[in-house]
C-alpha cells in the first residue's frame, strides 16, 4: 500500500453571487463541488476537464490561496484547512505551486535572484553567500545560467519564466508541488522541455505533484493516475494505463476521443458532444452530465446523483448510473 | 493616380529580398562572443522606464526646466541679494551670505558695524555681488514703478514701493516649489496609504475607506483653504497641508485600483504560496508594481498645488505680505494696468512652472505604459 502524501475529503468552494445595495447573496457558483481523491507519495496525479470546471480552483484551494467552503485537506496528517497563521507558514514550505501564466507569475521590479534570495531569508534556509549558492544551484538544476540571477523576468522567454517559476517553488524544498497548466501558455517545443524537467525533478527530488491540464496527451504521459472533472466534481478516477484503455464514464470517453492520434489512417470515432456546459451557479439535477449524456437513462438521470464509487473493488473509480456500484445507497436505508 | 504609382514603385524597389551584403557589413554585424561578465546586471524596470523616456525631447526639456528651478530656489540667496557674496572690507574678509545663514541658524551674530546696514552702501576694497543687488523686500524709493531696465538694476523692473521684481520672482520659486512638493508629498503619502490599505484588504475596509474618500473629494478645496487662512492666519504651512488634505482622494483611488489589479496577478499569489506575510507582500510585492501611474499623477499635483498657491497670493489669502510669492507680484498688477512688467513676468513664470510639471508628467506616463514600448 503505497503512502498516501495528501487526503482531500469532500473539498467544496462555492464563490457567493452578490447583488443589490446591501450585496445580498442570491446563488453560489459551485466552482468546486464535494471533490474527495487522494494523492499517493511521489506520484503525480493528473487533473483533466475543460475550461471552466474547477481545477484551478482544487489546485490553489489546497494551499488555501483560496479558501475552501467546507471540507478537509490533510496534508502528512495535518489539517491544512484549520490550520493558523504560523503552522500555514511551515506548511507552505512542504506545498508548493506552479503557475500557468509565466508572464504575470514572476513579480516584474524583482531580479530572478532577489525573488528567490528573499525566499530564502524569509524562511531562514539560507543567508548571505550560501544563499546566492543556493540561488545559481536553483537556477542550474532546471537548465538555466547562473548570469540569469541579475536579470528583470521581462528579458525571459516564456519557456525561461517558467523554469524560474519551478526554482521559486523549489527554493524552499517541497514535497508537493500543484502544477496549474504549467505547460498551457507555451509552445509546443517548449512544453516538451518543461515536461521533461518536471520529470527529472520529480525523480532526482522525490516530488510529487498534482498536475492540473487540459491537455489530455501531456496528462496521459505525465501523470501515474488521473481524475477527470465536470462541473466541480471528479466524475472518473484510474490509474493512466487503466484510464486510457477502457474509459468509462460517457464524459471522459467524450473527452478522450478529442485527443489527436498521430496515425493518419486509423480512423477514430468522435462523440461530439451537444449543447454548452451548463453554468456552474445552476446545476442541473441528478447527474450534472445528463443533459449533454449521448447515454442518457431517460427517468434516472434526471433525479438520482451518482456517487463516485469504485468498479469491481478495483481502484478505478467512476462517477455514473451507467454501473450499478454508482447508484447512492437505496432508497429505502435512506427512509 | 501618381500616388497609387509611387506605392508601387516602391514595393517594387524594396522588393530585393535575397540582397548580398558586401563581405566586410556582414563580418561587422557578427558581434564577436562577449566575455561572461559575473556582475552583469539586467536591465531594470527603471532603466527602461528611462530609456522610454529619453525619446521624448519635450518632456526631457521640461525635466530640465524644472532642475532650473529647483537650483534656481536652492541658491535663491546667491542669485539676488542685498549683502555681497564675498566682501573685503577695512582689512578683513567676509562671506555675509554664508554668515546671514549661520546668524539664521543661531550660530554667529552680526559684528554691530554691519547692524541695520544697507551693505550696498558701503565701501568695499573688493566684493562679489549676486547677480541682483535685491532682496525681494528691499524698497527702492527712487525707482518705484520703473519698467525693465539695465541702467537702474531693476532688470525686470519694479512694482508700486519699488520692490524687484526679478528677486521677487527668484525668491518666490522657493516658495512655489516647496508648496508644490509639500502638498503633493502629502496628497501622495495619505492617498497611496489608504488606497492600498482598501485596495488589498478588500471588504469593510475598503468600503470605509472609500466613502471617506468620496466625503473628502466633496469639500471644495480652494473655498477650504480660505477658510482655514481666513481661521488661523495665513501661514505657508497650513496652505500645504490644506492643499495636501484635500487633494488626496484622487492617488487614493488610483492607487486602489492599481493594488486591486496587481493583487491578482500570480506573483501575488506565489509570493503568498511562499508562505510570506501580507505586510511584506503589500509593500515589497504590491506596492511597488502599483505606485508607476501615483507618480504621474503627483507630477500634475504639484502643478495643480503650485497653481492654487498662486491663486490665493493673487486673491490676498496667501501668505503674509511680507514674503513675495509668484501669485503676490502678480496681484501687484491689479492696481496697475499699465505696469505690463508686473503682470507678465510672474505669470510667465507660473505658466512655464505649470508646463513643465505637466510634460514631465506626460512624460512620465507615456514612457511608464507598456504599450507604448517598442
Amino acid at each position: 500500500m503505497p503512502e498516501v502524501l495528501l487526503d482531500v475529503k469532500n473539498l467544496k468552494k462555492y464563490f457567493p453571487i452578490k447583488r443589490g445595495l446591501f450585496s445580498k447573496t442570491i446563488g453560489h457558483v459551485k466552482a468546486v463541488d464535494d471533490v474527495t481523491f487522494t494523492i499517493n507519495k511521489g506520484e503525480t496525479l493528473g487533473l483533466v476537464g475543460e475550461s471552466g470546471c474547477g481545477k484551478t480552483t482544487i489546485g490553489r484551494a489546497l494551499l488555501r490561496l483560496i479558501e475552501p467552503t467546507d471540507g478537509t485537506v490533510i496534508f502528512e496528517g495535518k489539517d491544512v484547512t484549520k490550520m493558523n497563521a504560523n503552522d500555514l507558514k511551515v506548511i507552505r514550505k512542504q506545498m508548493q505551486i506552479i503557475f500557468q501564466d509565466p508572464y504575470s507569475s514572476l513579480n516584474p521590479r524583482m531580479t530572478v535572484g532577489g525573488m528567490i534570495t528573499e525566499i530564502l531569508k524569509y524562511h531562514k534556509i539560507s543567508e548571505g553567500e550560501k544563499a546566492e549558492k543556493r540561488v545559481y544551484d536553483l537556477l542550474e538544476l532546471v537548465g538555466l545560467s547562473r548570469l540569469h540571477a541579475r536579470r528583470y523576468p521581462h528579458e525571459f522567454s516564456g519557456g525561461q519564466r517558467q523554469r524560474i517559476g519551478i526554482a521559486r517553488a523549489l527554493s524552499v524544498e517541497p514535497k508537493f508541488i500543484v502544477c496549474d497548466e504549467p505547460v498551457s501558455a507555451l509552445d509546443v517545443s517548449i512544453q516538451s522541455q518543461i515536461i521533461n524537467l518536471l520529470q527529472d525533478l520529480q525523480s532526482e527530488l522525490g516530488l510529487t505533484y498534482l498536475f492540473i491540464s487540459h491537455d489530455l496527451s501531456v496528462v496521459e504521459h505525465i501523470s501515474d493516475r488521473v481524475c477527470v472533472m465536470y462541473l466541480g466534481q471528479i466524475v472518473e478516477t484510474a490509474d493512466v494505463k487503466e484510464l486510457y484503455a477502457s474509459t468509462k464514464h460517457p464524459y471522459s470517453q467524450a473527452l478522450l476521443s478529442a485527443v489527436p492520434v498521430p496515425d493518419p489512417k486509423l480512423k477514430k470515432k468522435r462523440i461530439i458532444l451537444t449543447g454548452d456546459v451548463p453554468s456552474p451557479a445552476n446545476v442541473p439535477s441528478g447527474c450534472y452530465f445528463h443533459p449533454r449524456c449521448p447515454k442518457i437513462i431517460k427517468g434516472e438521470c434526471e433525479t438520482i446523483p451518482p456517487v463516485l464509487a469504485p468498479l469491481n473493488q478495483t481502484t478505478h473509480y467512476v462517477k455514473c448510473l451507467l454501473y450499478p456500484e454508482s447508484y447512492p445507497v437505496k432508497k429505502e436505508v435512506a427512509a | 493616380m501618381s500616388e497609387k504609382n509611387n506605392i508601387e514603385k516602391n514595393i517594387i524597389t524594396e522588393q530585393p529580398i535575397t540582397q548580398v551584403l558586401p563581405v566586410e557589413t556582414s563580418l561587422a554585424n557578427i558581434t564577436p562572443s562577449a566575455p561572461i561578465d559575473e556582475r552583469e546586471v539586467g536591465q531594470s524596470y527603471w532603466s527602461l522606464v528611462k530609456h522610454q523616456y529619453k525619446k521624448n525631447k519635450l518632456a526631457v526639456a521640461a525635466i530640465y526646466i524644472v532642475i532650473l528651478l529647483v537650483l534656481v530656489a536652492v541658491f535663491a540667496d546667491f542669485l539676488a541679494n542685498n549683502k555681497p557674496i564675498y566682501a573685503k572690507y577695512k582689512g578683513t574678509i567676509y562671506f555675509p551670505v554664508f554668515k546671514e545663514y549661520m546668524v539664521n541658524l543661531g550660530l554667529g551674530k552680526w559684528d554691530t558695524e554691519f547692524l541695520n546696514v544697507d551693505w550696498r552702501t558701503l565701501d568695499f576694497e573688493s566684493a562679489v555681488w549676486p547677480p541682483i543687488k535685491f532682496f525681494p523686500n528691499d524698497v527702492d524709493l527712487f525707482n518705484n514703478m520703473t519698467g525693465p531696465s539695465v541702467a537702474t538694476g531693476h532688470y525686470l523692473g519694479t512694482d508700486a514701493i519699488g520692490r524687484d521684481v526679478l528677486s521677487g520672482l527668484i525668491h518666490g520659486s522657493r516658495i512655489s516649489l516647496s508648496v508644490g512638493f509639500v502638498a503633493a508629498g502629502i496628497a501622495v503619502l495619505i492617498g497611496v496609504v489608504l488606497g492600498a490599505l482598501a485596495g488589498y484588504y478588500g471588504g469593510y475596509v475598503d468600503i470605509g475607506i472609500m466613502r471617506f474618500v468620496e466625503i473628502m473629494t466633496l469639500f471644495p478645496a480652494f473655498f477650504l483653504i480660505i477658510t482655514i487662512v481666513a481661521l488661523y492666519g495665513s501661514s505657508i504651512w497650513f496652505i500645504m497641508i490644506a492643499i495636501g488634505l484635500t487633494t488626496w482622494t484622487g492617488n487614493a483611488r488610483l492607487t486602489r485600483g492599481e493594488v486591486l489589479k496587481v493583487r491578482n496577478m500570480d506573483y501575488i499569489s506565489a509570493a503568498t504560496s511562499l508562505g510570506l506575510k501580507n505586510k511584506r507582500i503589500l509593500f515589497r510585492h504590491v506596492l511597488p508594481n502599483a505606485l508607476a501611474p501615483v507618480l504621474v499623477s503627483a507630477a500634475f499635483e504639484i502643478a495643480g498645488a503650485i497653481l492654487t498657491e498662486a491663486g490665493l497670493s493673487f486673491l490676498g489669502f496667501g501668505v503674509k505680505a511680507t514674503t513675495v510669492t509668484w501669485g503676490s507680484v502678480l496681484s501687484e498688477a491689479r492696481g496697475a494696468t499699465s505696469s505690463w512688467w508686473l503682470a507678465v513676468f510672474p505669470g510667465f513664470m507660473i505658466f512655464i512652472t505649470i508646463v513643465a510639471y505637466n510634460l514631465v508628467g506626460e512624460g512620465l506616463r507615456d514612457a511608464l505604459d507598456p504599450r507604448l514600448r517598442d
